[in-house]
This record gives C-alpha cells, sequence and structure tokens, in this order.
C-alpha cells in the first residue's frame, strides 16, 4: 500500500505536469451546458419576474434581477380571490389542479389496467380486434374529437346525478380525458412479460381472477404504475384546452387556467395585468410536477427500462 | 396420499395436434413416478393435465378415488413445482410458502407454523424473510418444493425442476427431493428430460416418445428390458447400441458375416436390430466379435472406445484400469447382452 502510494506522488508531478485538455470532452459539456440553460433561464427569468411589481414588468419586461415584491407577489397569487366573479384564489386552484392531475392518472391507470388484464388473460372473442380499436384512439386525441366530447359530456346525466351535464363537475373535466389507450398499451406490454408459471402456480395455490390481479399483478407491477402515474399526472396538470371548455365556472378553474385569466385582464383592456402574479402562478403551476418527477425519477426510469422477473 | 389414475386419456390441441395419444396407467400411493423422453413427447402435457392446466380431451384423470377432470387446479389438493419455480417475486420466502394456505383461509398462526415446519425440514429458515431475487437457484428451487410441501397435497407434480440448476446442485437436489418424497410418503409425478433423472429417482419410469407411451417399469425392467429400441437409445448413458443385422436359420448376422451369439431369435426371419450395451461388453482375445476402435474418451471412472463394428457404430466401456488402444480389437460379450428388435417398428423380440 505504502509502496504504491509513494511512487505515484513522485511520479505524478514528473511525467504529467497538468491534466490534458479533452477537446471532445469541452465539445460535449459545451453543448450540454447550453442545453441546460436553455431549458432553466427562462424558469429562472419566470422565477425573477414574479418578485417585481407590475408595472415594472409592464414598462421594461421579464427582469434578471430581483426585486422586493416576492412575498406581496406569492401572497396575492395564492390568497387574493380574483376573476370575474370573486370566487377563486390560487389555493382553490391549486385544488383544482391537484383534483384533475390526480383523478386523470388515477382513473387512467386503473382503467388502463383493467382493461389490459382483459385483453391479456382471458380468453376473449374479438380480444385482438378491441385491443387494436383501443389503440386506434392514440390516433384519436382528445383535441381532434373536442366538440363531440364537449357536445356528449354536457348533455349526459349519469343516473340521475348531473343532471344539466358533467359541464362544470370534476367528472366532466376528467372522465373525457381518461379514455385513451396509453396506459392500456404499456400495461398490456408489461403483463405478456410476465412468466405464464406465476398465473399457473397462482392457479394451483388457489388465487381467482380478482385475487391474482391484487395479490400478484398489481405488486408486481408497481413501478409500471408509478412511471405512469408521473407521466399521466403531468399530462392531467398541464391540460388547458379542455379544461377551459367543459368549465366556466371560475371556482373549478384550473392554475394552468388561471394563468392566461390574469394575463387576459390586459387584452380586456380594463387594467395593467399583474405580471408579477402571474410570473408567481407560473412558479407555482411548476413545482408539483417537478417535485413529482423528483421523488419518483428512480421509479419511473425502473418502470420504464426494467421488468423486475 | 392418493394413487393416481390415467384412463385413456388423450389430448388434442385446438389446431388438430395430437400432443398424446390415449395413454392409461395408474401410479400406487405413495410411489415417485418419473415421466421420461424427449422434448415435445408430451410428458408435459400430461402432467398438466393431471395438474388441471390443460384440458382433457378425452379420459378421466383420478386422484385417490375422485375423477378430477372438472375440478379446479386448486381444489384438486396437488402442488406442482416448476421448472423456473414461478416464485412471487415481490413477497418474501414466507409469504410465498404461506400464499396457498391463505387463500385456503387457514388463520395466521397457522400457516406461521407451518411454513416454520417445512423452512426447517429445507434449511431455509433463515431465509424466510428474504426475497426470491436474493436468493440462489437452489435455495429458490428449495423454497418452490416448501410452497409444495406446506399445502400437504395428496400428489406432487414436478414439472423439469432441475433443469435450471448447474450440474453439482442438480445430483445434490435429486438425492434431497427423492429423500423428501420418501419421507413425507406423498405420490409424485416428475417430468424429466434427463434419463440420469429418470434412472435415478424413479419407482416407476414411463417413457413417452412422440405422445405415446413406449414402456413403463421399474429403472431396472427399463434398463435390462427395453420394449422398444427408442427406449433402448434413450435410456442410459452412453446409449445402446443398435446393429443392423440378418436373421435366419436360427442365428443373427452382422453385415460381415459374423454370427452374434446369444442371440435366439424364436423363428424370426429378415432384417432385424441387435442391441448391446456398451458396458456388456468387455475386450478379449478369445471375442466372437471384431470392433476397430477411432476414438479412446477418458471419462475418469471408465474409457469409452468410439469405433466401428461390421462397418456400423459402436461403443464401448472399458474400466479405468484396462488399458486400450485404437485399432483392430475382438470383443466378448457379457451373459444377457443381446436385446432384439423389429428392424421396423423397433419392438422387443422375446
Amino acid at each position: 500500500m505504502a509502496d504504491i502510494t509513494e511512487t505515484r506522488v513522485t511520479a505524478t508531478p514528473v511525467a504529467r505536469p497538468r491534466k490534458r485538455i479533452r477537446w471532445d470532452h469541452v465539445a460535449d459539456h459545451a453543448i450540454l451546458i447550453a442545453g441546460a440553460l436553455l431549458m432553466l433561464v427562462p424558469v429562472y427569468m419566470v422565477f425573477a419576474t414574479s418578485s417585481w411589481d407590475a408595472i415594472t414588468v409592464h414598462r421594461e419586461g421579464m427582469q434578471f434581477g430581483f426585486s422586493d415584491q416576492l412575498g406581496t407577489n406569492y401572497d396575492a397569487a395564492l390568497f387574493e380571490y380574483g376573476g370575474f366573479t370573486d370566487s377563486v384564489n390560487g389555493v382553490t386552484m391549486l385544488a383544482n389542479s391537484l383534483i384533475l392531475g390526480l383523478g386523470f392518472a388515477i382513473g387512467k391507470i386503473v382503467v388502463g389496467m383493467m382493461a389490459a388484464y382483459a385483453i391479456v388473460y382471458f380468453r376473449l372473442k374479438f380480444a385482438t380486434l378491441a385491443f387494436w380499436m383501443i389503440f386506434t384512439t392514440l390516433l384519436l386525441p382528445l383535441e381532434v374529437r373536442i366538440l363531440p366530447s364537449y357536445e356528449i359530456i354536457t348533455s349526459i346525466t349519469v343516473f340521475g346525478l348531473y343532471e344539466n351535464g358533467m359541464g362544470n363537475s370534476y367528472a366532466g373535466l376528467i372522465i373525457p380525458l381518461i379514455a385513451s389507450a396509453t396506459a392500456t398499451f404499456f400495461f398490456r406490454q408489461f403483463f405478456l412479460s410476465v412468466p405464464e408459471e406465476l398465473i399457473e402456480a397462482a392457479r394451483i395455490d388457489g388465487a381467482g381472477p380478482v385475487k391474482f390481479f391484487i395479490d400478484i399483478l398489481v405488486p408486481l407491477s408497481r413501478t409500471m404504475i408509478a412511471a405512469m402515474f408521473i407521466i399521466m399526472f403531468v399530462f392531467g396538470w398541464n391540460q388547458y384546452l379542455w379544461p377551459t371548455l367543459i368549465t366556466t365556472d371560475e371556482s373549478l378553474f384550473t392554475l394552468v387556467r388561471g394563468i392566461r385569466q390574469i394575463v387576459q385582464s390586459y387584452a380586456d383592456g380594463s387594467e395593467t395585468p399583474d405580471y408579477g402574479q402571474a410570473a408567481a402562478l407560473a412558479i407555482i403551476a411548476m413545482t408539483p410536477p417537478v417535485l413529482i418527477v423528483v421523488f419518483f425519477q428512480s421509479w419511473f426510469v425502473k418502470g420504464l427500462t426494467e421488468s423486475d422477473k | 396420499m392418493a394413487q393416481v389414475t390415467l384412463n385413456a386419456v388423450r389430448k388434442v390441441y385446438p389446431n388438430g395436434a395430437e400432443a398424446l395419444e390415449p395413454s392409461t396407467f395408474t401410479i400406487p400411493d405413495g410411489e415417485l413416478c418419473v415421466l421420461v423422453g424427449p422434448s415435445g413427447c408430451g410428458k408435459s402435457t400430461m402432467l398438466r393435465m393431471v395438474a388441471g392446466l390443460e384440458d382433457i380431451t378425452e379420459g378421466e384423470v383420478s386422484i385417490g378415488d375422485r375423477v378430477v377432470n372438472d375440478i379446479d387446479p386448486a381444489d384438486r389438493n396437488i402442488a406442482m413445482v416448476f421448472q423456473n419455480y414461478a416464485l412471487y417475486p415481490h413477497m418474501t420466502v414466507a409469504r410465498n410458502m404461506g400464499y396457498g394456505l391463505k387463500n385456503r383461509g387457514m388463520d395466521r398462526g397457522q400457516i406461521a407454523a407451518k411454513v416454520r415446519e417445512a423452512a426447517e425440514m429445507l434449511n431455509l429458515t433463515e431465509f424466510l424473510d428474504r426475497r426470491p431475487s436474493q436468493l440462489s437457484g437452489g435455495q429458490r428451487q428449495r423454497v418452490a418444493m416448501g410452497r409444495a410441501i406446506v399445502r400437504e397435497p395428496d400428489l406432487f407434480l414436478f414439472d423439469e425442476p432441475l433443469s435450471n440448476l448447474d450440474a453439482k446442485l442438480r445430483n445434490q437436489m435429486r438425492i434431497e427431493i427423492r429423500a423428501l418424497q420418501r419421507r413425507l410418503g406423498t405420490t409424485a409425478m416428475y417430468v424429466t428430460h434427463d434419463q440420469v433423472e429418470a434412472m435415478t429417482m424413479a419407482d416407476r419410469i414411463i417413457v413417452l416418445s412422440n405422445g405415446h407411451i413406449e414402456q413403463i417399469g421399474t429403472p431396472n425392467e427399463i434398463y435390462e428390458h427395453p420394449a422398444s429400441t427408442f427406449v433402448a437409445s434413450f435410456m442410459g448413458a452412453p446409449p445402446m447400441n443398435l446393429l443392423d443385422a440378418e436373421a435366419g436359420q436360427g442365428r443373427v448376422t452382422l453385415p460381415g458375416g459374423e454370427v452374434v451369439p446369444q442371440a435366439g431369435v424364436n423363428g424370426h426371419t429378415g432384417a432385424i436390430k441387435v442391441g448391446i450395451r456398451p458396458e456388456d461388453v468387455a475386450p478379449s482375445a478369445q471375442g466372437d466379435l471384431s470392433f476397430n476402435v477411432d476414438i479412446i474418451e477418458e471419462l475418469g471412472a471408465q474409457r469409452l472406445l468410439h469405433g466401428k463394428m461390421a462397418g456400423q457404430d459402436f461403443s464401448v466401456a472399458v474400466p479405468k484400469d484396462q488399458e486400450a488402444a485404437t485399432g483392430e480389437m475382438r470383443l466378448a460379450l457379457k451373459a444377457n447382452a443381446v436385446h432384439l428388435f423389429d428392424a421396423d417398428q423397433g419392438r422387443r423380440l422375446g
């Protein structure tokens, strides 16, 4: 041990006075740093801007430095009631966004898993046809079928609930978004990779279809579920078009929608839009998806890359 | 504890392929019966029909005195050990072993006691809290066995349980499984393609080929009196030598004109197959048969001499203390060394 350290200490300065610069590494890093800046600087600018008062931002544009309005802006963004009816503040919108994001992610995972379970494990007539029909819906996202979807949702009544259709309700907000094939497709591929013997062992162990699903398949899919959850939550959280269309009641507005609402007031011509507040709201809107991705990152990578035997 | 009876059981797949011709046999209570044959011979299909994992096209399977054709696998009171263990990866060893009992509605304390008992029997006690992924192949196999044992089944089903293990471990597990089955006295069906496993473990062997039963018998019977050329060449390593020969005038003649001693032909004439096990001949200067050695294989305990007899491939096993060299030599037969088979069908004659 001692010998080795000694030789290294004496040899290093003689043979290599300095570490050679590897130009290809420099180029790699330059590209990576440029990419990172491209992504991060706008976020930073929004954050910096959120500390300025509306007038400055309106006059001088986005800001790089910080001012003293940070607390006021966030406080206003979160707790000040606004909108046409003064019935919504940042916290309500945050709650609405959470409900949409969670409802969408959970609903999609539950429906997707059950559909995939039916397709993969049961000998159904036309199972392949059913799968391809579900798969085709990937080609028909909500935006394409938005008018008929709107028509249906605003006129539908379910068991006497929603007498005036599902417009202006959480159900109307979430359910139409759930109908798509991504989760079904991913879970189908995953279930196909689960060894056949596991099902047979479970059958001999006396597990029926429901038990097998809950005791074996769901725990086995947990990394997959986590990955799906992240993707779906962020997707649901960022929804804009559909919530704009289906909710007119301001107490159901989501954060993404609320940001626009603040800037909107300028277009209405009445007053200077509260840019600082809008920027603060944008930062607030960004935070939960970022936190979820940060915390579930390792699961996410596992779920998409590793099939866990 | 139960005997297993198959009565004209047949399996035809929806695409019309006949995986198993109607087969009838009984496995007496407490016996370990090995189904052996090359891949695709129908042995796994047979096992899976007994397990209830595969529909039975025709015929009846009974376990004990109960026909189980329409009974769900969980209610047949069987336990199965799979080739890839089929342990539940997200459950601990203890939960893996107890899962079947839990589904039967047994209470927790009782399950824990049974699992502990089985774990002790299999030296798994210290691993009860581990996941299958933290265990070696042999340990996983033991867990799979433990899962079978705790159910106290009427019948064990083993589907090539040792194929995923390395050679050394396989030998060890072979003995363990055999000992365990003896101790518990539970009837067992054991599928393998490895004739060594079949010979060493079985009370009774069923040799299958192409969906039909070639022979049923004790290891000794199968080895000493193979019912067909298929059984003769499949069971035993190195396999039995099979030579084309001609029967006539009360004797059997090899193509070169040499007469095979010990061969009583019972009036059979024409083409015939002569079977001689490699270990049933010995080099001897006064031997009746000539043999030309091409290659010598050293196996440690014995040597294998590969070469030609009457222009056909032939192998001889000699003990390690006997010198051998390539080239011409004479061979003498030991007692009862010659098996005769029909040349077309491969059935045993006499």
